[in-house]
């Protein structure tokens, strides 16, 4: 057990000083391709969230019994797993959301974040600290996702949450599929932008 | 040395490339046929061009003497909106309202040509339907900047020319080997017994299972490729496109030379991706741009450039 942070520093860091889209940059496939609108960006935030966290998780729970050499393909199949469950479900209960985002959901199982989460810290910690980074690192994607849809939809189709806000459309672009990537990098450098003006001022206090 | 393995390899892959385009072209050959139309083929989108004999008086073939439908469904009949002859000689087009579903063969009947009214298949030819499958997963629907997958892996290695090009090859082999074995999976285990649901871990599993074996064969046959390889088969896994192609495989029911065309295409629009992006980061890296732009922000940037370049490829068709 080295873990030497509450679970409440658990749940910040996943959500803002490592954050898996901005910081990380880590599953920018999604970021990219399914943050048009609010909606499904919270869709798949969602799923992610879950398998996150019972991944995370069912590796804690079993960490004593995996052998070191076989431990990447262990969490794919126990991520598999859960992908598999989550996909079955929305499926069934959200058909609409689910053929919009289509191939999405089953990529979940290639997506960097979890297995980097599983290797970092699940198979090392304690369960209950490793349900509350997983749940931190999944709350960070889906706030991530989030915003990139709630920037892309109000910019490109002047809307949130299919609510109104401006009678017109300020930038149609950004709602384009390809314009994610432009979205993402303005995002990032604003991001940067940020941290270093807040540093400068740091330094020039001290 | 490093460049001229990597030359060695890109050779090969342009001379298989080569073969494989001039058997195509071969194939595409068109065959006679009898009766008074020679030859039948479709154009444009919506366009189906018929090269007729003397006997044929073009003029007098009126739409609604033309019914077409596609071979699987006879129930949707269609008629032409417009007949008229075509810019060379003995040759008839047949204008539709809506594009053709060109994938499918179609059967077009005509009355009033010959004494029988007369049927004739519509269709592409094999060998231009496998390298439209090629192409459309190498260019069109470029996995990397129409699909927006692979994109973890796409900028953690397109820094340098030589990682990038080493990362795209080792991508393709796995993705081949990774594609041949989940069809030979899905088509004998998944499909006979039903276990449609099985499929992401059934996928995953075997991608990794390529993964290890790639690792211990390449280690021991060949170690120094191995020193210069060995660091991107760990990454090969962590990419969504070698899962979301048995995916696309499964959904599209793809055959075993299809599913080929499929992973190669992948594979290499992989490789020409991160090697466009390398090219450009390299020169990036000594360009004065923003201090907040540097590092990913300005390559997402670039990366987005790239796809708006791609969207220009959508409704390219070669045969």
């Amino acid at each position: 057990m080295s873990n030497t942070l509450s679970k409440k520093e658990l749940i910040a860091r996943g959500i803002l000083s490592q954050n898996p889209i901005f910081k990380l940059a880590l599953s920018m496939c999604p970021a990219v391709g399914m943050s048009t609108t609010v909606v499904t960006g919270l869709m798949l935030g969602s799923a992610v969230f879950f398998v996150q966290v019972f991944s995370s998780l069912t590796i804690s729970l079993i960490k004593n019994f995996i052998h070191p050499r076989i431990r990447i393909p262990t969490y794919t199949l126990v991520i598999a797993t859960w992908v598999t469950v989550i996909d079955l479900v929305l499926a069934a209960y959200f058909p609409a959301a689910y053929a919009q985002m289509g191939i999405f959901i089953k990529l979940i199982v290639a997506f960097a974040i979890i297995t980097m989460r599983l290797e970092m810290f699940a198979c090392k910690e304690s369960v209950s600290d490793s349900v509350v980074d997983g749940a931190g690192m999944g709350l960070g994607f889906l706030i991530g996702m989030v915003c990139l849809g709630f920037v892309r939809e109000l910019i490109g189709n002047g809307t949130v949450l299919g609510y109104e806000i401006f009678s017109f459309k300020p930038f149609m672009f950004f709602i384009l599929p390809c314009a994610g990537f432009f979205v993402v990098g303005l995002m990032m450098a604003f991001f940067n932008w940020i941290e270093a003006r807040y540093r400068a001022r740091m330094e020039r206090k001290s | 040395m490093m460049n001229k393995k990597f030359r060695d390899i890109l050779i090969v892959v342009a001379a298989a490339f080569v073969i494989f385009a001039v058997v195509a072209v071969i194939m595409l050959w068109p065959a006679k046929s009898d009766g008074p139309i020679l030859k039948q083929s479709f154009e444009n989108a919506d366009e189906i061009v018929l090269t007729v004999d003397d006997s044929v008086a073009i003029g007098n073939i009126i739409p609604n003497d033309v019914s077409v439908f596609e071979q699987d469904d006879p129930d949707i009949q269609m008629h032409p909106v417009q007949v008229y002859a075509g810019k060379q000689k003995n040759t008839v087009v047949l204008k539709f309202q809506d594009p053709l579903n060109q994938a499918h063969p179609h059967i077009v009947n005509i009355e009033g040509i010959a004494k029988d009214p007369v049927s004739l298949t519509v269709e592409r030819s094999y060998w231009g339907y496998l390298v439209s499958i090629l192409i459309s997963a190498l260019l069109i629907n470029n996995y990397v900047f129409t699909k927006y997958l692979g994109l973890c892996v796409f900028f953690g290695t397109s820094r340098r020319k030589s990682t990038a090009t080493g990362m795209g090859i080792v991508f393709t082999i796995v993705m081949l080997v990774s594609a041949i074995l989940s069809w030979l999976f899905y088509k004998f285990i998944l499909v006979p017994f039903h276990l449609d649901f099985l499929q992401v871990v059934v996928f995953i599993g075997l991608v990794s299972l390529t993964v290890q074996a790639v690792d211990t064969i390449l280690r021991k046959v060949n170690p120094i490729l191995f020193k210069s390889f060995g660091v991107f088969l760990v990454l090969v896994i962590a990419n969504c496109i070698i899962i979301a192609v048995p995916l696309d495989m499964a959904s599209n029911h793809y055959n075993l030379a299809e599913t080929i065309m499929l992973a190669l295409g992948a594979g290499g629009g992989f490789l020409l991706a991160l090697y466009l992006m390398s090219n450009v980061r390299e020169r990036i890296e000594l360009a004065p741009i923003p201090e907040s732009f540097k590092g990913l922000p300005i390559a997402f940037m670039t990366a987005g450039q790239f796809a708006l370049a791609f969207l220009g490829f959508s409704g390219l068709q070669i045969f």
